[in-house]
């Protein structure tokens, strides 16, 4: 889209500290604290019963509100659809997905930004424009196409993924092919290299960056995506995480709120060590996404 | 690369997969789409072609013309405060500053984690300090629209900062040098050579938050789920915090007779993201110096 250059960071020389920076440190430092206070406060409610949680929200379990890991068995188990299996079902279908789309969006972008054919430069177009299109537009004729092709499944829903997915990463992945110089490939080629052979041995490893940066966003996406799932899957069998809490929310009659709240605990745990250990990757992945998006 | 005889073959092995895929998932959803909102329908095999009526009861529709409001209320608001937010944490974050990236991973947690679960987290949170005062989030609608803002700024704000930081990182120090001995102060500094080198960057994020804040659905459902409605005189409910999003999805799934209606108000709805994204880019773009 624009261009911006993401310059690699340089190691600084420590600078002098001066008053105003120190300031500035203290801060961003209590603000820092109040950023993490709502995940906080979810995890210290996720240890009250439910009369706590409704009384005092903003305190310490005590002697009288604490209810230790029960709401954590509740909702792991409860109802006819356990927590442990929407986990699972989240898991197969951001991995699939990503996986998906990552192979087949790659190779598609490299294919299309090689070719001069006017087909490709029109299947090219398509995908910006689905990058605009609000969700809203397609999701009654796309779960009702799902259901005729029956997609309705963990597997038919990656599909879906890699239908709707495609805009972004063949839009990425083109404007990452498109500076990689062809003599490279041609290289490849005058070596008796197949399009195969040059694609999996010489350009995807270049690609490489470009895949990471893509595969957070896709990961990013689908692993917190509500409404698509919900149209699409057939939720008698099969929940994502964020259906599954609004389902307890919702249409149940009385909600068990410490029970939700141990939940979320338990889906946003992972991400968030997922993210601590390798948040480097995250933010320049999202960098070059957003820059090149 | 590809030589003639065997081009086709490898057309079909690198495209046809996303291609296939694309059409199902994206092409004819969308076009069918834009024919259903001509139509009167219940599913789509009993699809009747009635013109442009869908349109007509749409713009009669007081809840989405409510929703719409609320939506353009709601856009301007959460694009500035995310947008000034994030410009002035990235320059005091780009100063040298002790634990610049603690700061910066903090900051860009929020992103990941789900509108849905936001949404309750926030919920919890307001609704235990609303409670002092002896109401909710469900009864006024200033506190659903604040509510909804404070949320959007937690959660965007650290993710347009990072893009901000990088724009920062890329401004070439020699510019500022040059300024400096030309003898421009920090507030010229700050105007004439930072904020037109950031201009790319202002773009790109100007344009993030303003998709991302049109085409909000699970962070509002979560939070208030439109709530509170008011019976209007015409005697429809008109939720008063909902979002187009959200009323689009209602208008569909509620009530299985103004699908047609439903449809021709997502057929407007891609149709304003489409103008204001493109006015924006344009207007933004304008504004760029080449480097």
């Amino acid at each position: 889209m624009a261009k911006v250059q993401a310059i690699p960071k340089e190691k600084k020389p420590k600078k002098r500290q001066t008053l105003g920076m120190r300031i500035l440190t203290i801060l961003f430092s209590i603000i820092s604290v109040f950023y993490v206070l709502p995940v906080f406060i979810v995890l210290m409610n996720s240890f009250k019963t439910n009369a706590g949680i409704s009384s005092e929200p903003f305190s310490f379990p005590n002697a009288e509100t604490f209810y230790g890991f029960k709401s954590y068995i509740t909702g792991m188990f409860f109802g006819n659809f356990p927590f442990y299996k929407t986990i699972l079902c989240s898991l197969f279908i951001t991995v699939g997905g990503v996986f998906l789309i990552l192979l087949c969006t790659s190779m598609c972008a490299w294919y299309l930004s090689r070719s001069n054919s006017i087909i490709c430069k029109i299947i090219y177009y398509f995908c910006i424009f689905s990058m605009v299109v609000p969700f809203q537009m397609v999701m009654f004729t796309l779960s009702k196409t799902a259901d005729t092709l029956n997609l309705t499944t963990p597997w038919g829903i990656l599909i879906i993924y890699l239908g709707f997915g495609a805009g972004l990463a063949v839009f990425m992945f083109t404007g990452f092919v498109k500076s990689i110089p062809i003599e490279i490939e041609e290289a490849a080629d005058v070596d008796g290299a197949g399009p195969m052979r040059t694609f999996f041995g010489v350009v995807l490893p270049i690609m490489k960056p470009t895949v990471i940066s893509v595969g957070i966003l896709e990961t990013m996406w689908i692993w917190n995506d509500y409404l698509l799932p919900y149209l699409i899957l057939d939720k008698g069998k099969y929940k994502t995480i964020p259906i599954h809490i609004q389902y307890l929310n919702g249409s149940y009659g009385h909600t068990d709120t410490s029970a939700i709240m141990a939940l979320i605990v338990l889906s946003i745990v992972p991400i968030i060590i997922f993210y601590f250990s390798c948040q480097k990757y995250i933010i320049e992945g999202v960098v070059a996404g957003a820059v090149k998006g | 690369m590809f030589r003639k005889p065997k081009r086709k073959l490898y057309s079909l092995i690198f495209v046809l997969p996303t291609f296939a895929a694309f059409v199902i998932g994206f092409i004819y959803p969308f076009f069918s789409g834009v024919y259903l909102s001509f139509c009167k329908f219940r599913t789509t095999s009993n699809a009747k072609f009635i013109g442009f009526d869908n349109y007509i009861k749409a713009f009669q529709n007081e809840g989405f013309i409510r929703s719409f409001w609320f939506t353009a209320l709601f856009v301007i608001v959460s694009v500035v405060l995310i947008n000034l937010i994030a410009f002035f944490v990235a320059y005091a974050l780009t100063l040298g500053i002790r634990g610049s990236n603690v700061f910066r991973t903090v900051f860009f947690m929020p992103n990941l984690i789900g509108g849905i679960i936001l949404g309750y987290i926030w919920q919890l949170i307001f609704n235990g300090i609303l409670k002092n005062y002896g109401t909710n989030l469900a009864l006024n609608a200033n506190y659903g629209f604040w509510g909804l803002v404070i949320l959007m700024c937690w959660q965007q704000a650290g993710y347009m900062m990072i893009i901000y930081i990088a724009g920062f990182q890329s401004v070439p120090g020699d510019l500022y040098e040059a300024a400096k001995i030309d003898g421009a102060n920090k507030h010229q500094l700050l105007r004439n050579v930072t904020i037109p080198m950031m201009m790319p960057s202002i773009t790109i994020c100007t344009f993030l938050t303003l998709t991302n804040s049109f085409k909000l659905f699970d962070q509002n459902l979560a939070l208030t789920g439109g709530a509170p409605g008011v019976v209007s005189e015409g005697g429809t409910m008109v939720y008063q915090t909902q979002m187009m999003a959200l009323n689009i999805y209602r208008t569909f799934y509620e009530n299985a007779n103004s699908r047609g209606v439903g449809q021709a108000e997502a057929v407007i709805f891609f149709i304003i993201v489409v103008v204001i994204a493109l006015a924006q880019l344009a207007f933004t773009r304008k504004r760029e110096v080449q480097q």
